[in-house]
């Protein structure tokens, strides 16, 4: 089997409200960056794959006019993910391991300003029996956080920890949209959106863009620069049916620790797609990371791109990797309500 | 008091959004509001595009370069439409037509009057007419519709993709 590298990466500042821009005005930056980085035209892309959610448009079939930010003649091999773009990066290490790309484009875009984010989400919940009753995202999340805190898993306090390790951290982001670390006061004082989580707790509603260019070793030899090698990837999905699952803890997460042999690397740092501030000390406990930084980049609660913030993981993962002397990164991205799906992924600095 | 028992409930569906036209598009209607349709050129292919979604679709690159075209044309495609559609104020029968203004390499819908419906047809030339000045605003319904402008037909070839 191939192996797959990644040869560029490249994130828009993220905004608030990124106000007369649309997603194609969006795109186009982060997509010529990562031509420049690599040196590549379009016509040395193999495969391109986008993720993106209609719903935050609220357009049917949106995701087409994205497109208009690619060249597209002569005409391409594309595809495209109504999720985060992780799972488009997914999808083209597919398609070079068998055989049918040497390189792949992946892009992630989201303008959550234009509408109500947290009932919007709920849209991709099951529409018989879940999203009927307009469950919105923060409230679900709610339910996990008070659970977690009810058996005992996590307290106020890690997340308070969590929030203000991870907005310090977000100096390392250029891109960042929250820098301001809270008080313990403002934070313990703040009112809640839904119990136990207040605005503090949930990431930031944000605007954005993210591109990354993948390919084999032959493609990424010819660049010069360090070899960041994807070299494990695995991802599972929950029921969509909250009733059957145990909301205090994850099958998910915890088999895909296992599936990526955790315990056999020795990892610098992790970057986790948390949009909650329980998230952090949760996932932290779940795949055993012990005192291990997470999110040095800031991670979401520093700014939230939806359908790109995955990839953003694994993209500031191997910028770290990139421009220090670390060896071993994990990026963990997610999909649906309550951490129901996720991705475990491990790069790694290969050292000719 | 005995409690109703339902076997069903009605959830209603619904989301509102601000929506944004883009950049471009934003330079492009308040020209519009002003009377003018400015284009945007493509600094690699050379494509004109109005109204212009600020990228090439073909280069993927964006299209800065902005121009002012006339408000006349030759008819691209078209429809005649019979069947009301709900809500359309419009009386059938009625046309709808693919409008390629002069200079442009893309067209629009929009609709054609002030014609006899046997007369319709591919490459027909024709010329907006545009609503009273006071009730323009950062949309292309200023234009009521177009009408043929009589002059010779041109050659349905011209339509053709530049490559």
């Amino acid at each position: 089997m191939k192996d797959i590298y990644i040869l560029a990466y490249a994130q828009n500042p993220i905004v608030a409200d990124a106000k007369a821009a649309n997603e194609v005005e969006l795109i186009m930056p982060v997509v010529h960056q990562v031509f420049e980085q690599t040196g590549f035209t379009q016509n040395d892309i193999g495969f391109t794959c986008s993720g993106s959610c209609d719903y935050l448009q609220g357009a049917a079939f949106a995701f087409v006019e994205g497109l208009s930010a690619i060249q597209t003649n002569p005409p391409i091999k594309e595809s495209h993910v109504e999720m985060d773009a992780a799972w488009a990066l997914y999808e083209s290490i597919l398609k070079i391991r068998m055989g049918d790309a040497e390189t792949a484009l992946i892009y992630g875009f989201g303008k959550s300003s234009p509408g109500d984010l947290p009932f919007v989400s709920t849209l991709q919940t099951d529409p018989y029996y879940m999203s009927p009753l307009w469950p919105d995202k923060i409230s679900l999340a709610a339910l996990q956080a008070q659970l977690l805190m009810n058996k005992g898993v996590l307290t106020k306090k890690d997340m308070f920890k969590a929030l203000t390790q991870s907005i310090s951290n977000a100096k390392n982001n250029p891109n960042a949209l929250v820098t301001a670390v809270p008080s313990e006061d403002d934070y313990l004082s703040a009112d809640y959106l839904s119990s136990p989580l207040s605005a503090f707790d949930c990431a930031p509603i944000s605007d954005g863009a993210s591109a990354m260019i993948i390919g084999t070793e032959e493609a990424v030899a010819k660049l010069g620069q360090p070899k960041i090698k994807i070299s494990g990837v695995h991802h599972s999905i929950e029921s969509s049916n909250f009733g059957a699952r145990d909301l205090s803890t994850s099958e998910s997460i915890i088999g895909l620790g296992k599936k990526i042999s955790l315990k056999s690397v020795k990892l610098d740092f992790a970057e986790l797609h948390t949009q909650f501030t329980y998230e952090i000390p949760f996932i932290r406990g779940l795949l055993d990371l012990g005192n291990l930084d997470i999110n040095l980049s800031g991670g979401p609660l520093a700014g939230n791109v939806m359908m790109a913030a995955g990839l953003d993981s694994i993209g500031k993962s191997y910028e770290l990797l990139k421009n220090s002397d670390f060896h071993n990164g994990l990026a963990h991205a997610s999909s649906g309500p309550c951490l129901q799906q996720n991705m475990l992924v491990h790069l790694e600095k290969i050292n000719d | 008091m005995t409690e109703e028992k339902k076997d069903f409930f009605v959830s209603d569906i619904s989301l509102s959004y601000q929506y944004t036209a883009g950049n471009a598009t934003t330079r492009f209607l308040n020209k519009v509001a002003e009377g003018k349709l400015v284009a945007q050129k493509c600094p690699k292919c050379s494509a004109v595009y109005v109204p212009p979604r600020g990228s090439c679709p073909r280069c993927g690159i964006a299209t800065e370069e902005e121009l002012e075209l006339p408000d006349t044309g030759a008819v691209e495609s078209f429809t005649i439409v019979h069947i009301p559609i709900p809500g359309n104020p419009i009386v059938p029968p009625y046309v709808s037509a693919m409008i390629r203004l002069d200079g442009a390499d893309i067209s629009f819908l929009h609709l054609i009057q002030e014609i006899d419906l046997a007369e319709i047809r591919i490459g027909m030339r024709v010329q907006a007419v545009w609503k009273d000045k006071s009730e323009w605003g950062t949309t292309l319904e200023n234009i009521k519709w177009f009408k043929p402008t009589g002059e010779d037909d041109v050659d349905p070839l011209v339509f053709k993709f530049k490559e």
